[in-house]
């Protein structure tokens, strides 16, 4: 076991993937020589040389496309897009052609992706470097989704990533890059060495997409959650002594469904948080699921706790990032509403 | 002050419309066997005057003439006659098939069948194309079976993609034909991708991305023409300029300004324009970029210089935006009727053969559309299962796709 921040499991996973198959290739805007804006390919050109790992042209549809291409080859490209909120000149990439290739192709030719991007907000990163566009691509099928909130998964969901032979949208969230975030910005930061889920392990192994994880058992009301917002859902839950259970969804497409509804007929309560906008925001397909499947045990109407329906302002962080205040207020709601 | 001018927005129109005398008067023909062939090691700045040329091999009369004759067998131009025999009277079965609604949709390659044909005859076993929905020439030459291609245009019991695309989006890895997609453009840079994978891999394998006039002007030609350039991908960069984009001419899309080929030398990228109509040219220039790319010296960009002579698909009628006889008026004339002219030139081919290889190849195609019927057509016969529909989204459904299948009581 070692201590590392999400950063280093992120980079830890890529070295694994590419020690272990040759066709395991990493590139995107500066990952090669100087090891990624965020560090988190460091390194990883001096080890396998700049045809393993190389910088690209700033072109996200040119980033997605070659790999694209890669992929039909027989490689497992893992590409960067440096933020999320610059994946739109790539969506084009990603929805009409890495989704769809395996199935219009009947097999003939695969897409086994990784398109990692740094996602959500927290940081003052205003309009373009904030963005939580995960809807965009929980609607796309063919795609998974998978976003993960502490260093010990962040390694195991990566190596499986990179191992899927689908395409796989891995949303890193850069507020929890260094340390876990409950969205206390006044208070020091911890690092991750100072979290259990900072302990990672050494070495090959994986976290399966498509498996949720229950981050604190509760009994009062179930809280659906992902990323940033595992933390600040656990810092609520705390703060008002709703004894919540927070779910920490991983991935959301594909959905561990069993495990929230399991939670929800236990509780009877559900509240939903996501730093992304409101209106078609993932939040609404949970919602729409729960409605679905636990009609008869829900005892209060769900609450969903989210990104206002406006552009990631920069002054008014603190008023739009759904922080532990925000959620707790819903927590208590939906205890008190029959 | 300085006098301002009142602006006005500059929007190109093509020369002719419906009810004119179509006018190629400004369209240079360059004398065939003109162009220099350089060496394939050549820096693009050392050839920018192929990217406005034509290069040409076959004259008025026939003959092979210049540096760029001589790269075919005789075998190899009557197979590339045959081909493109072959494409033709495909298209126009399947025209008819269309007409008669055994299937929604169709699009014809009429008039350009040198260009894929010729093409994929300069490849080797391995190497990949990235086309685009009109060069089914590259599958019959390829030797993949038109049962097959019939089967995926009628969406039958037999169609190798499981009713799940539009007619005509072919896909055969084996053939080195990648799965055709409707966006356009995205394939341009998968080429370049998969060149990259080839070179990073160490493989000796080569790709050619295909685009026509009009997606040129698409971002992705741009990233492919980029990402070709940085990483000196073993890629043919091939732009079909058949003149029209649909309704739109190639001036919309810049190519009344410049070449498209012209377009390559700003990244770097050795660019040839060619007659597409000439068998012969497209075959040695396809040859020259294979090679190159093969030595390792990069990528080339071609531009075939031809005509669309039909209608852009079974929904579409040109006689409301072009003049009706302007395909007949083409300078370059028509491909199969110059490769035929040449090899009865040469004293390989005549009139009679020519005839008997027609009523052969029309009675084939008549033959195997009659076996590709029996495993259904859209509206009639056998189909494939609904069933079909939900798998493959994923390498393993998951859950919320069997449901879904449950739900759909399949």
């Amino acid at each position: 076991m070692a201590r590392m921040t999400m950063i280093e499991a992120i980079r830890d996973a890529q070295d694994i993937c590419m020690e272990r198959d040759d066709k395991v290739v990493v590139f995107g805007q500066d990952v090669g020589y100087f090891g990624g804006v965020f560090r988190c390919t460091k390194g990883l050109q001096e080890k396998y040389g700049p045809q393993r790992c190389f910088d690209t042209p700033i072109n996200e549809s040119g980033i997605v496309g070659a790999a694209i291409g890669m992929g039909a080859y027989g490689l497992r490209p893992c590409v960067e897009i440096q933020f999320a909120d610059y994946m739109y000149p790539a969506y084009d990439q990603i929805v009409s052609e890495a989704a769809r290739l395996r199935h219009r192709s009947n097999k003939d030719f695969i897409a086994p992706l990784t398109i990692r991007m740094p996602t959500g907000g927290g940081i003052f990163g205003g309009q373009t470097h904030s963005q939580s566009p995960e809807a965009l691509f929980a609607h796309v099928s063919g795609l998974k989704t998978v976003i993960p909130s502490n260093p010990y998964d962040a390694k195991g969901m990566l190596i499986a990533s990179i191992e899927d032979d689908d395409p796989v949208i891995y949303l890193e969230p850069k507020r929890l890059y260094n340390g876990p975030f409950d969205g206390h910005h006044e208070a020091a930061i911890t690092p991750w060495s100072k979290h259990e889920l900072g302990e990672v392990p050494e070495g090959h192994y994986t976290v399966p997409l498509g498996s949720a994880a229950i981050r604190r058992a509760g009994s009062d009301v179930t809280v659906l959650a992902y990323g940033t917002m595992v933390h600040v859902a656990l810092a609520a839950a705390e703060e008002t002594g709703v004894d919540a259970e927070v779910i920490d969804l991983r991935s959301i497409v594909p959905l561990d469904l069993e495990t929230i509804k399991a939670s929800v007929e236990k509780t009877g309560r559900c509240v939903i948080v996501h730093e992304a906008t409101r209106t078609c925001g993932f939040g609404a397909e949970l919602a729409a699921l729960v409605a679905h499947h636990c009609f008869y045990s829900l005892e209060a109407p769900m609450v969903r706790v989210t990104g206002y329906d406006t552009p990631y302002p920069h002054a008014h962080e603190w008023d739009y990032f759904p922080g532990p205040a925000r959620v707790g207020k819903a927590l208590l709601h939906v205890m008190e509403t029959e | 002050m300085i006098g301002n001018k009142v602006f006005q927005l500059h929007v190109p129109e093509p020369q002719c419309r419906p009810g004119d005398t179509p006018d190629f008067s400004g369209f240079v023909v360059p004398e065939a066997g003109a162009a220099a062939r350089p060496p394939v090691d050549v820096d693009a700045e050392n050839i920018h005057n192929l990217a406005y040329d034509i290069i040409r091999v076959t004259d008025d009369e026939g003959r092979a003439v210049g540096p760029w004759a001589g790269s075919l067998t005789d075998e190899e131009a009557l197979k590339g006659l045959r081909d493109m025999m072959t494409v033709r009277s495909f298209d126009a079965r399947m025209l008819m098939a269309q007409r008669q609604g055994k299937t929604s949709f169709y699009m014809q390659a009429l008039g350009e069948e040198a260009v894929s044909c010729a093409f994929q005859a300069a490849l080797s076993p391995g190497d990949m194309n990235f086309p685009t929905y009109r060069q089914q020439g590259l599958l019959v030459t390829a030797g993949y079976p038109l049962e097959t291609m019939m089967n995926q245009i009628y969406s039958n019991s037999a169609d190798p993609l499981l009713g799940r695309q539009l007619p005509i989006m072919y896909s055969s890895k084996e053939k080195g034909f990648f799965s055709i997609s409707g966006n356009l453009g995205t394939q341009f840079i998968q080429a370049v991708g998969w060149a990259m994978a080839s070179a990073i891999a160490g493989d000796s394998k080569i790709a050619a991305g295909w685009i026509g006039d009009g997606a040129t002007a698409e971002s992705d030609f741009h990233s492919a023409l980029v990402f070709a350039s940085t990483f000196r991908a073993p890629v043919i960069l091939n732009i079909v300029n058949n003149q029209w984009a649909i309704s739109t001419f190639q001036g919309i899309a810049r190519g009344k300004a410049a070449t498209f080929a012209s377009r390559g030398l700003g990244f770097g990228i050795p660019a040839l324009r060619v007659d597409g109509n000439d068998f012969l040219a497209v075959h040695a220039v396809a040859k020259w970029a294979a090679e190159r790319a093969h030595l390792g010296h990069g990528a080339t960009l071609i531009e075939h210089v031809t005509y669309r002579a039909g209608p852009h698909s079974t929904s579409d009628d040109p006689s409301g935006y072009r003049p009706k006889t302007e395909a007949a008026d083409w300078p370059l004339g028509d491909p199969l009727e110059r490769l035929k002219k040449h090899l009865i030139a040469q004293g390989i081919w005549s009139e009679e053969r020519h005839a008997q290889a027609q009523a052969e190849i029309d009675s084939d195609i008549i033959a195997t559309q009659k076996r590709a019927e029996k495993n259904g057509t859209l509206h009639d016969g056998p189909h494939p299962s609904p069933k079909d529909m939900f798998d493959d989204v994923f390498a393993n459904p998951p859950a919320h796709l069997i449901r879904q299948r449950q739900e759909a009581g399949i």
